[in-house]
């Protein structure tokens, strides 16, 4: 893989940040775009717009198709059956929101029990936190090691008979954790019960297959795969979509509308109402094509390499301390530099054109158990180099040595 | 944007080693104030004479140097003034922070005006004029005796 010629696909940085080149390294948050996925949202608003599956002229027509291609893309990508288990929602959150609303409201009762971790991104904790709210299920912890990992043993002993489902992130946003989900699913299996993976930030940097990991739900996003904002995916078995009720009522997620009576469209429309984010998910098709064009194995072993050298490169630095250590870990990295707040961090680090984050980065149940108000993270994307890294370990010197800290 | 006008020598040097840190004694008033976005924590305690004068003004909080700084700068400001006194204070420092370029208080001499003024960097960084106004938010919380936490994303 060449990465010099995978980031000339990105306009974005061939733009100056501050008078300096750009150094990206923010992707778990959003990943920039290249230019194919940007010419097909133009496009499509260009020469190609039309609502979907309404009316019957030419443009609804390819409109509709078009959509109904990256429906199977999606399928192919992560390796489902049918492509009615693909609903697209606006994000994530929305789509494990609609997890947790439609599977709370037909199967938790008062005293029901969920299952989390300690690695969760809020969302995916607070839609089950409403169920707590609302229904009186009880939320438990699956706890984490130092090293960022999920304890399995610990999570099995929180397993009984009144376990209704269990929720966890494939990969961690803060610690780059890859969380062992067949093992998780496998102690699920025992008892029957279903298991909802978070697959924000596996989507774009490992290989996704949903029936060799045979979970029930999956939930991404498209805008960290490249792909435009707006584009929700929700993968889940065709048996939870039939028995599940609807989620949004309106338009197209309807068969028939008596003032009596309404009865509901089949999948995977009967979860698709309103207009949908037609450009977006059109769009998102280009961004499984980048990703295919590089192939996930190429990838992965580019990934891999940056971010051995950036956690080689960082350790080395006075003072910096890399959060967890992870048995299998992406490129998440998230860290703390003694005597400087990640904030200050963060802006000094932009002043040289590096763009990470700063903060609790939607995990404060994590942090709080780490012990950390806020950690900085450089987060690693398909476009970043051993230069970028070197970039970001000479800004970091450089803020050391405004706080007079070397 | 300049970084040496954000991160002004007083500026480190006050977040490195914040002044009346920590809860005075017999305090009467007390606020905390949150801001949720980065995790910023701030206690003020604050004790109150009978005629309403700041006799102590004292703070704990987590956070990065500009909020650090800005509290330990505003404990030091405004000890000593009355309730009237320390509000303008606050209303002429937030009044800088989002409009004008100066320090109009009454209250304050020059030197103290150029200690606060060296606060005006954040106005170049959006991002971060919740850091520097947190404390004094929380202030007022505490002088006006509020009960509720003070969260930078339900003030201006």
């Amino acid at each position: 893989m060449d990465v010099n010629e995978i980031k000339s696909q990105f306009p974005i940085f061939s733009k100056k940040i501050n008078g300096k080149s750009l150094v990206y390294l923010d992707s778990s948050n959003s990943s920039q775009k290249p230019i194919s996925v940007i010419n097909r949202l133009n496009n499509f608003y260009k020469n190609e717009f039309s609502n979907i599956g309404r009316s019957i002229h030419s443009l609804a027509v390819n409109a509709t198709n078009k959509f109904e291609e990256t429906r199977v893309s999606v399928k192919n990508f992560i390796n489902a059956k049918f492509k009615e288990e693909i609903i697209f929602t606006k994000n994530a959150t929305e789509a494990i929101n609609l997890v947790a609303t439609t599977f709370g409201q037909q199967n938790i009762k008062e005293g029901d029990e969920i299952i989390i971790t300690e690695l969760e991104h809020h969302s995916n904790y607070v839609p089950w936190h409403f169920l707590r709210e609302n229904k009186k299920a009880i939320i438990k912890f699956a706890p984490i090691n130092n090293d960022g990992d999920i304890i399995i043993e610990e999570l099995q002993k929180l397993v009984t008979s009144k376990t209704k489902i269990i929720a966890v992130t494939h990969l961690s946003n803060v610690t780059g954790t890859i969380v062992p989900i067949k093992e998780i699913v496998e102690i699920a299996r025992k008892k029957n019960i279903p298991v909802l993976v978070d697959g924000c930030q596996s989507a774009p940097h490992i290989k996704i297959d949903v029936l060799d990991l045979d979970c029930d739900f999956y939930a991404f996003s498209g805008h960290k795969v490249y792909g435009p904002t707006g584009v929700g995916i929700l993968y889940a078995k065709r048996k939870w979509l039939e028995k599940l009720p609807p989620y949004i009522g309106g338009g197209a997620m309807i068969s028939e509308v008596k003032k009596n009576k309404i009865t509901y469209a089949p999948l995977p429309e009967k979860y698709e109402a309103g207009t949908m984010p037609t450009a977006e998910v059109i769009t998102f098709n280009e961004s499984i094509k980048f990703m295919e064009s590089i192939g996930i194995n190429n990838l992965m072993k580019h990934e891999k390499e940056i971010t051995d050298y950036a956690l080689e490169k960082l350790k080395k630095i006075n003072s910096v301390k890399i959060i967890g250590n992870p048995k299998n870990k992406a490129g998440v990295i998230s860290f703390t530099i003694k005597g400087i707040h990640p904030h200050d961090i963060a802006t000094i680090l932009d002043e040289d054109g590096v763009a990470i984050r700063a903060g609790h980065h939607c995990c404060q149940i994590f942090h709080e158990k780490m012990n950390l108000t806020a950690t900085a993270r450089a987060s690693i994307g398909v476009y970043n180099t051993k230069d970028d890294i070197d970039i970001l370990c000479k800004a970091i010197k450089n803020c050391q040595k405004i706080f007079d800290l070397k | 944007m300049d970084l040496k006008e954000l991160y002004q020598d007083i500026i480190l040097e006050h977040g490195k080693s914040p002044r009346n840190l920590g809860k005075c004694e017999g305090y009467n008033h007390d606020a905390k104030g949150y801001n949720p976005l980065c995790g910023d924590k701030v206690h003020i305690y604050l004790k109150l004479d009978n005629k309403k004068k700041v006799e102590s003004l004292t703070f704990e909080g987590e956070g990065c140097a500009i909020s650090l700084a800005s509290a330990s700068i505003m404990t030091e400001l405004v000890n000593g003034k009355s309730f009237d006194e320390a509000k303008d204070i606050m209303s002429s420092f937030l009044n800088m922070i989002k409009n004008t370029s100066e320090i109009k208080s009454n209250h304050l001499d020059d030197d103290q005006k150029t200690k606060l003024m060296s606060l005006s960097g954040v106005k170049q960084f959006p991002m971060r004029v919740k850091c520097a106004t947190l404390s004094w938010h929380t202030f007022v919380s505490a002088l006006e005796g509020k009960k509720k936490e003070v969260n930078t994303e339900q003030i201006d």
